[in-house]
């Protein structure tokens, strides 16, 4: 039976949902399964949803986790939102330049300047 | 699962079976053996990612219509200058030249297909062997390569 304690803490400032992760290692495929659930949730509640995934705290992040960015990355595109990444540690940035990804999705050094980001 | 004491080996084989609590030991095992020998963080977290993506690789595509509870094997060998890793599941393999490009622009939004590609930018050698069921991966330790 998987927990049913959030694995994501929530804020929402300024029309912008911001969410950090509970956990340092994004690793498990049932975590990272309802990492998506819950922010699937959370974006399907707003108009137009403002997200700011910050990656404060995590140190490992699996192509799973990358899965799950991208389908969320999908879902607000289709809701007419905006997507911003912010506070990615150097080696984990480096998966996103890997995998290219450091070009699909905005990414920003510190959550201030992500949230400055957003358009109106 | 076998082998209890791997935590403290340089060399074992491990054999999980798909859930977490298998999976930690493993890679706590492996990652407590570069410990001893003084790997970096950057190794540490290659090493790690590596082995995350070939286990998920082996349960998922591998071990596809097999019960859960059927184990892959992990064989791991530590020294000052290298890290050896082979992971072998019991499906009938894959060609690796089937996995399509997922940095290609028509494939970039799919949200799987990356974890082959993360192994091979995080590894120095990677092999496939026995049709595709065996990957042997090599780490040669940074300040020595």
């Amino acid at each position: 039976m998987r927990t049913s304690e959030s694995r994501l803490k929530v804020k929402k400032d300024g029309g912008v949902i911001e969410v950090q992760f509970r956990d340092r290692n994004i690793l498990d495929e049932a975590n990272i399964q309802q990492i998506g659930e819950e922010i699937k949730t959370l974006i399907d509640s707003e108009q137009k949803p403002k997200l700011l995934i910050n990656f404060t705290d995590v140190d490992h992040l699996s192509s799973a986790a990358l899965g799950t960015l991208i389908t969320v990355n999908n879902r607000l595109r289709s809701l007419q939102g905006q997507l911003r990444l912010s506070n990615i540690d150097p080696q984990i940035y480096q998966v996103f330049v890997i995998t290219k990804l450091n070009k699909l999705f905005e990414i920003h050094e510190t959550a201030d300047k992500a949230r400055a980001s957003f358009k109106p | 699962m076998s082998q209890p004491n791997a935590g403290n080996a340089d060399h074992a084989v491990l054999t999980p079976a798909n859930n977490r609590a298998d999976i930690n030991v493993v890679e706590e095992a492996v990652l407590k053996a570069l410990d001893r020998h003084g790997y970096p963080e950057a190794s540490r977290f290659a090493v790690r990612l590596a082995l995350e993506e070939a286990l998920v690789n082996a349960f998922m595509h591998g071990h596809r219509g097999l019960p859960e509870s059927e184990t892959v094997e992990v064989e791991f060998s530590v020294s000052p200058a290298q890290v050896v890793l082979t992971v072998t599941d019991k499906g009938p393999g894959f060609s690796p030249e089937s996995v399509p490009d997922p940095t290609a622009s028509e494939n970039i939004e799919l949200p799987s297909g990356r974890g082959l590609m993360l192994i091979r930018s995080f590894m120095t050698e990677v092999r496939h062997e026995q049709g595709g069921n065996r990957l042997v991966m090599r780490y040669e330790r940074p300040d020595q390569a």
